[in-house]
């Protein structure tokens, strides 16, 4: 409503001026179609030639750059998988092999030992059999000893008792007999 | 004078020239035309000049004003639609220019003359029907036949695409021209209130803040306007060149 109102007054100023609303002068038409002409098509001109394309080539340029960067990066990132996959796998191989070797380790300490021991052993059983045969032997001959011994108090202790000497075949038979006993 | 809101729009002779009874005088309205198309090649030449592969600020406005007018033109003429690119990318740079710098006190606004604007205009339109012809031969016609009308309706239907397309061209040009002018006045008025009231002494100074703070908010608007009828300048002359490109709708 305002501005009706102005625009009224503005007309109303105008033609007390003698001209008329300006837009509407046809008088300044051409100079205006001309001047427009000239300089839109300069700045057509200008545009299509020099700005819009150095401007396609900045994001065309910079397009390229990231997508090569990307493409990169991705080639980076798969040969980090693969060092990385490749690192795992001889992990593992390292730990099968120590594991290899640990075992081999054990199993050879574990031979030694029982070679070991069998020789132990076997040594021990050597002395044991021997001691044993050393005692068989011992006593034996401290059995044979007892006879004699038996004989010697024998006659003694008849000689204490009765005064008289006892031949010494006698005494043997007697001791012999006696032992005949015990067995 | 001073306060009368048409005298923005006053053309005033610079060099008069004169050929064969037509007044081709150098006006202000062409040093303003002058001006437009030198500040918006200059901008968009020097910000651009370094080519950075990482643009600074000014490069990046260049970028997105390229990148803004490129997405709006595919998305309303399709790919095809690229080769007018130069031409639409030239026209909103123009009216955008044109439009910002009529919002400085005192500079005349090229876009406020209905003659300009309707030579934009008739610069479209041309392009469609000449591109429309030269593609589709007599085909172009079929952008007055939709497809999908019933036989009875279908006079009436192309009747009504027919005034519309004719119309085109006028409301693309009076939309423009209208809404520069109109801004204008609007704001002259509001700001000649604040003279005027202010002259009546303290009371008339108090109630001078009401209109000075239109005056700001319209200013406000204004920017927001000169800039929108840029875009929706645009934005047309995109769909426009798609009936050309596409005129089987």
């Amino acid at each position: 409503m305002l501005v009706t109102a102005a625009y009224a007054a503005g007309a109303e100023a105008e033609h007390a001026g003698g001209g008329s609303f300006p837009p509407f002068d046809g008088s300044t038409f051409p100079s205006q179609i001309l001047w427009l002409v000239i300089t839109f098509g300069l700045f057509y001109l200008f545009m299509q030639r020099v700005v819009l394309p150095r401007i396609a080539s900045i994001l065309e340029t910079r397009r390229d750059r990231i997508a090569q960067d990307l493409n990169e990066a991705n080639r980076l990132k798969e040969e980090a998988d693969q060092a990385f996959a490749t690192y795992e796998q001889e992990l593992a191989d390292a730990k099968g092999r120590a594991h290899e070797i640990g075992q081999a380790a054990r199993d050879a300490a574990k031979e030694d030992a029982a070679a070991e021991r069998a020789k132990v052993e076997a040594e021990v059983t050597g002395k044991i059999e021997k001691a044993e045969a050393e005692i068989a032997s011992v006593k034996k001959k401290a059995l044979a000893e007892v006879d004699a011994i038996a004989a010697d108090t024998t006659a003694a202790i008849v000689e204490q008792l009765i005064g008289g000497t006892v031949t010494k075949a006698k005494l043997d038979a007697a001791v012999k007999a006696a032992a005949e006993g015990r067995d | 004078m001073a306060n009368d809101p048409i005298h923005q729009f006053q053309i005033s002779k610079l060099i008069p020239i004169e050929v064969g009874g037509l007044d081709f005088s150098f006006t202000n309205s062409s040093l303003f035309m002058v001006a437009t198309v030198a500040v918006a090649s200059a901008f968009l030449f020097l910000t651009t000049s370094n080519r950075g592969m990482v643009p600074s600020r000014l490069q990046s406005v260049s970028e997105m004003g390229y990148e803004f007018v490129a997405s709006m033109l595919r998305d309303g003429a399709g790919s095809a639609g690229m080769r007018f690119f130069p031409m639409v990318f030239s026209l909103f740079m123009f009216v955008l220019v044109a439009n910002m710098l009529g919002m400085f006190p005192y500079f005349f606004t090229v876009t406020s003359h209905l003659i300009v604007t309707f030579v934009l205009a008739m610069l479209v339109i041309g392009t469609v029907v000449v591109y429309g012809f030269w593609k589709h031969g007599l085909g172009f016609f079929n952008l007055f036949v939709p497809s999908g009308v019933p036989g009875v309706l279908r006079p009436l239907v192309v009747m009504i695409e027919v005034i519309s397309f004719l119309s085109r061209p006028i409301s693309l040009s009076v939309r423009l021209f209208a809404n520069m002018l109109a801004g204008h006045i609007t704001l002259k008025v509001f700001a000649g209130f604040v003279t005027s009231l202010s002259a009546l002494g303290a009371l008339g100074i108090g109630g001078a803040i009401l209109p000075l703070i239109m005056t700001v908010a319209l200013t406000g608007l204004e920017f927001l306007v000169a800039f929108l009828q840029a875009y929706v300048f645009a934005v047309l002359t995109c769909m426009y060149l798609n009936d050309a490109l596409h005129p089987g709708h």
